[in-house]
């Protein structure tokens, strides 16, 4: 497909086997592993889809995603929240913060593809 | 103070149906074998944490020491049968029922001492479960690693054609992951382990640093003339404190418990408690110290100089809980916020002003206590700079009965009083709706 994935998610072989299926998969991966600066560097990469942990060093993904949706750029770019809780107030708290979709882990590669296919094409 | 006429020979009996010498008895409880004697001949007048390490350490209830066998049973009795809803015991009958059948009786009193100490424990690991930073972070960690082996090991397993650099890699990532899970898994299974006593399970350095004072029951009267040397190699050599953190953290609060030593000694406070019982505000306004330094005084020396042992906690302007000396009766969370109607947050609202407030703690005890708050600047006063409050709060069991008075919790997860307007979450003891 040649489109462009960012990755930013600060565990190592997550990022290592996200990176393998969807490149598998025909995408080009990219990957940042802290919160600290991920705003700048989505809006350098500026990638047809983000995935984007909420636990990560020095920012949360909520805040980094409040920061995308609060810029024209980023406003609408397609965002793949990753989270461990999975309760009906955080998929609410990622749901107000702008994310497009929410997913929990652990999650399967399927599920993550077929996601990312989605979000791409809609 | 209880009644306490035999209680010196009830403490002898027991003592000796244990087996232990007076000097071993005294030496557990802190105090002379000469004095043990006397208390043993009803010579000397027992009550409060004395009485209660007594009977700790002849592994009976304390009203069994203070009342005799009887007594003991008829109050456990009456206490299971004010806190039960299911039935309706016949209250005015409870002598007879005790004499008549005291097997029976005997087990009502230790089933219902068995219900609240489960109570206590569901509580603590609610507390735990629910607000526990470092539980957070556990789970969330294990979750990670098991999201890693779930996706590492999928691609392993369906993808048809890897290359052997991948395949190794990927290998290696499972190997690396699955000895995290173990290890997390482990050091989570311990920590829960401990979870059930409140007293235990020490491993964020506030425990630690809490713990520690404890020992020393928050004084340090011996390091008041103490170099910064000596104070460094005392917290240092602390056993409590196995992290940087928790040193640092003693650090400060050793500081602090050392100059209210020095500001206010011991031959100060005795002359000003035997004139007038605990008046906090009188003791700073007779000295001219600040009204936290009485505060912290009082709750430290409350444990030897006066007949019940107080409590103390201390918040920042946050209303995080920085420091806590429990007492009996007054639920302090370990981990979740506390009740907002306690004096202590009300102080904050009024900076330096005093606060007393008689409470009463909700739960199946419903003790109550005078409560003496202030909050203080800390820090240097700057100009146009709005300061940062530390709130104290001394806690002073009572023991007479009176009116109603304010109502308050520990932590609304564990708190039963419904229609709370300061309810943040509901809670797990009561239908609160």
């Amino acid at each position: 497909m040649g489109k462009n994935v960012l990755v930013i998610e600060d565990e190592p072989n997550i990022i290592e086997a996200i990176s393998f299926i969807l490149s598998r998969d025909g995408w080009s991966v990219a990957t940042h592993s802290n919160g600290h600066d991920a705003v700048g560097v989505v809006q350098a990469a500026m990638p047809d889809l983000v995935i984007l942990d909420v636990m990560l060093p020095g920012k949360t993904g909520y805040d980094i995603l409040r920061e995308l949706r609060s810029e024209d750029a980023t406003q609408g770019l397609p965002v793949l929240m990753l989270t461990a809780k999975g309760q009906v107030k955080d998929r609410e708290m990622a749901e107000r913060a702008g994310a497009s979709r929410f997913m929990t882990k652990p999650f399967s590669n399927a599920e993550v593809l077929d996601a990312v296919r989605e979000l791409v094409a809609g | 103070m209880v009644q306490q006429t035999l209680a010196g020979s009830r403490i002898r009996e027991r003592r000796v149906m244990a087996g232990l010498r007076q000097a071993e008895l005294a030496h557990q409880v802190g105090i002379s074998g000469s004095y043990l004697n006397l208390i043993e001949h009803n010579r000397r007048r027992i009550g409060g944490k004395l009485l209660n390490d007594i009977a700790q350490a002849l592994n009976v209830e304390p009203s069994l020491l203070s009342e005799g066998a009887e007594a003991a049973l008829l109050a456990a009795l009456r206490e299971a049968a004010a806190e039960t809803e299911a039935a309706t015991p016949e209250l005015e009958r409870g002598d007879e029922f005790a004499g008549r059948f005291p097997g029976w009786a005997g087990l009502i009193a230790d089933q219902h001492k068995r219900l609240r100490s489960l109570e206590h424990t569901a509580a603590t690991l609610t507390d735990r479960l629910t607000h526990d930073p470092h539980l957070a972070t556990s789970v969330h960690e294990m979750l990670t690693m098991v999201t890693a082996i779930r996706s590492t090991a999928g691609i392993l397993a369906d993808t048809k054609e890897i290359e052997p650099e991948w395949r190794n890699r990927f290998h290696r990532n499972l190997n690396e992951d699955s000895q995290r899970l173990a290890e997390g898994a482990e050091q989570l299974v311990a920590y829960l382990d401990d979870a059930g006593d409140a007293s235990a399970g020490m491993t964020l350095p506030l425990e630690e640093v809490e713990a520690m004072l404890a020992v020393h029951k928050f004084r340090f009267d011996n390091l008041v003339n103490a170099t910064p040397d000596e104070l460094s190699a005392f917290v240092a050599a602390q056993a409590q404190l196995t992290s940087d953190a928790a040193r640092d953290m003693a650090m400060t609060v050793v500081r602090q418990l050392r100059a209210d030593a020095r500001l206010l000694s011991l031959d100060m406070l005795e002359r000003q408690l035997t004139d007038g019982g605990v008046e906090p505000a009188r003791i700073a306004s007779d000295y001219g110290v600040p009204l936290s330094t009485v505060l912290r005084r009082l709750a430290a020396v409350s444990d030897d100089m006066l007949p019940m042992p107080l409590g103390l906690v201390m918040c920042d302007a946050a209303g995080t809980l920085m420091l806590r000396k429990p007492v009996e009766g007054f639920a302090i969370p370990r981990f979740s916020g506390a009740c907002p109607k306690w004096p202590l947050f009300q102080a904050l609202s009024r900076p330096m002003q005093a606060l007393r407030q008689t409470v009463t703690m909700t739960g199946r005890e419903a003790k109550r206590f005078d409560c003496y708050a202030v909050s203080e600047p800390i820090g240097t006063i700057q100009v146009n700079v709005a300061p940062l409050y530390h709130s104290y709060m001394l806690i002073v069991p009572l023991e007479e009965a009176g009116d109603a008075e304010a109502a308050v919790g520990s932590s609304c997860r564990v708190c039963p009083l419904a229609q709370c307007e300061g309810r943040r979450e509901p809670s797990l003891l009561a239908d609160v709706g």
